[in-house]
């Protein structure tokens, strides 16, 4: 009963604070709407999210988001399989000190890992590439993927944790190379993982917002994300459009969820 | 035939030193010990699985010590089955004729075969997920005989198995058997199945094999 009431009070906190968001949008529209002289009309055109849309900078950052958050899971996802394959399957002098660097950017705080990325473009061979990637598109993807990748890592060691070894044993008996092994038995039973890190990895480019305040700046209509478009717009006490936007961000996260798990229950044969 | 000669392994802490043991061709070897005794290392040294510290492992006339598991053609069954959770039936049927490269008509031919021997027809379509202990045996069975290896090695491959479907799967080696000539290496740690299945008997105890007749053979 205790235990319910805690886990209860925190899922209580989640729903709650979506319902503020939701509700504080509508309020918004129906306010809009009494002043309007079509009502109905003004429900669907004037509402904070059309508005939001509206603007060119809001739809660039969207489609930056987008973009950005789709490469750094891509990439994220194609360093993932191997390191995590490489922790999960094989044991070799400082495995456990590869395990804790691979933590760092989970437990550092994003402004140090933004900052550390921009220092690190000072240096060679960094610094040669620097004019054309810090401040610019490609920062916020390298921002992104710097943080991202560590939870795609985390996702792919525990789906190989799970995944047999003996599958793999028993394609080597058959006549498989280890390289075969993996294609054809190996990827396909972590095709399941494989999906959730690469979700997982959209899941926080989206929400990265430290390293790229520091690393890629927040020009809008060249390095503006959706995350950067909340902070912007607060900081010039648009609230509405602030809320909007924030709101589009739940709903991608949403659509991501939802098709991970249709997805997956499919993919289970249920 | 499978020939150990003076086989010393290691398995973490574990390690058997100066192990014989000879199944001649076309026999069935079963290898009985306690949990931990090592029987399982010594059959993953067999397939190639685990590299030996020394001694030499011939499979036929060829000695195979140095050679990786893909090339030295042997079935194999272990405890679990392992299953692929993404393939159906007929494709573990055909999965090593594939890597094989064996003709289509051929492979389908050899898959209708196996399905038939081990009364697994009706199954060819479905998943893993679903089938029963016995079904998932017999799905890894026709696995490792489907390129028709000269040996199988079997790792307590009736373990986690009631009772009636044990005797099932019994008579089913025996036929296998019977059908293929195979030469087997069968793990196990339950008497009656060894009893049954044995020409030739190992019991593997403190590290020294000892051979002996099965009483019921």
């Amino acid at each position: 009963m205790c235990l319910s009431v805690i886990g209860g009070t925190y899922v209580l906190l989640i729903v709650a604070m979506l319902l503020a968001d939701a509700t504080y949008m509508a309020d918004q529209t129906f306010t809009a709407a009494a002043r309007a002289e079509h009502p109905l009309r003004a429900v669907l055109t004037q509402n904070p999210i059309t508005v939001a849309l509206a603007d060119a900078k809001i739809r660039h950052s969207i489609w930056l988001s987008l973009i950005s958050c789709t490469l750094a899971a891509v990439i994220s996802l194609v360093v993932a399989v191997p390191l995590g394959y490489l922790l999960a399957r094989h044991e070799f002098r400082g495995k456990r000190l590869l395990d804790a660097v691979l933590d760092i950017p989970i437990v550092l705080p994003p402004l140090v890992v933004g900052l550390s990325l921009l220092i690190l473009f000072q240096f060679p061979p960094f610094s040669w590439s620097a004019r054309s990637i810090v401040y610019q598109v490609p920062a916020v993807v390298i921002a992104q993927f710097s943080v991202a990748c560590a939870f795609a890592v985390r996702t792919m060691k525990s789906t190989f944790d799970h995944i047999n070894p003996r599958c793999e044993h028993v394609a080597v008996t058959l006549g498989c190379s280890r390289a075969q092994a993996f294609g054809m038995v190996v990827l396909p039973e972590a095709s399941r993982g494989m999906m959730t890190a690469l979700t997982l990895a959209w899941a926080r480019a989206l929400g990265e917002f430290g390293p790229l305040l520091i690393f890629a700046g927040t020009t809008r209509m060249k390095t503006e994300v959706l995350s950067t478009s909340v902070f912007l717009e607060m900081n010039v006490g648009n609230i509405e459009a602030a809320v909007a936007v924030s709101l589009i961000m739940v709903a991608a996260a949403i659509a991501v969820l939802v098709i991970t798990r249709v997805w997956g229950v499919r993919d289970a044969g249920l | 035939m499978i020939d150990l000669d003076n086989i010393s392994v290691q398995a973490g802490q574990f390690r058997l030193d100066a192990v014989s043991l000879t199944v001649p061709t076309g026999r069935y070897g079963v290898l009985m010990g306690k949990t931990g005794s090592g029987k399982t290392t010594l059959l993953e040294s067999v397939l190639g699985l685990r590299s030996i510290i020394s001694g030499r492992i011939r499979l036929g006339d060829e000695d195979v010590t140095a050679l990786n598991p893909a090339v030295r053609g042997i079935g194999y069954v272990p405890q679990d089955g392992a299953l692929f959770s993404r393939m159906n039936v007929r494709d573990h049927l055909s999965f090593a004729l594939d890597i094989r490269r064996v003709d289509r008509k051929t492979a389908e031919a050899r898959v209708a075969e196996l399905a038939d021997m081990l009364h697994i027809t009706p199954l060819l379509d479905r998943t893993p997920l679903g089938l029963s202990g016995g079904e998932r045996q017999r799905v890894a069975l026709g696995r490792a005989l489907s390129f028709r290896p000269q040996i199988l090695c079997l790792d307590e491959p009736l373990s986690a198995l009631d009772t009636d479907t044990r005797l099932q799967m019994c008579e089913l080696l025996e036929d296998v058997r019977r059908r293929t000539g195979v030469t087997t290496l069968h793990v196990t740690h339950n008497l009656d199945e060894a009893e049954r299945l044995a020409d030739c008997l190992f019991r593997i105890t403190d590290g020294k094999i000892e051979t002996s007749k099965p009483s019921a053979h």
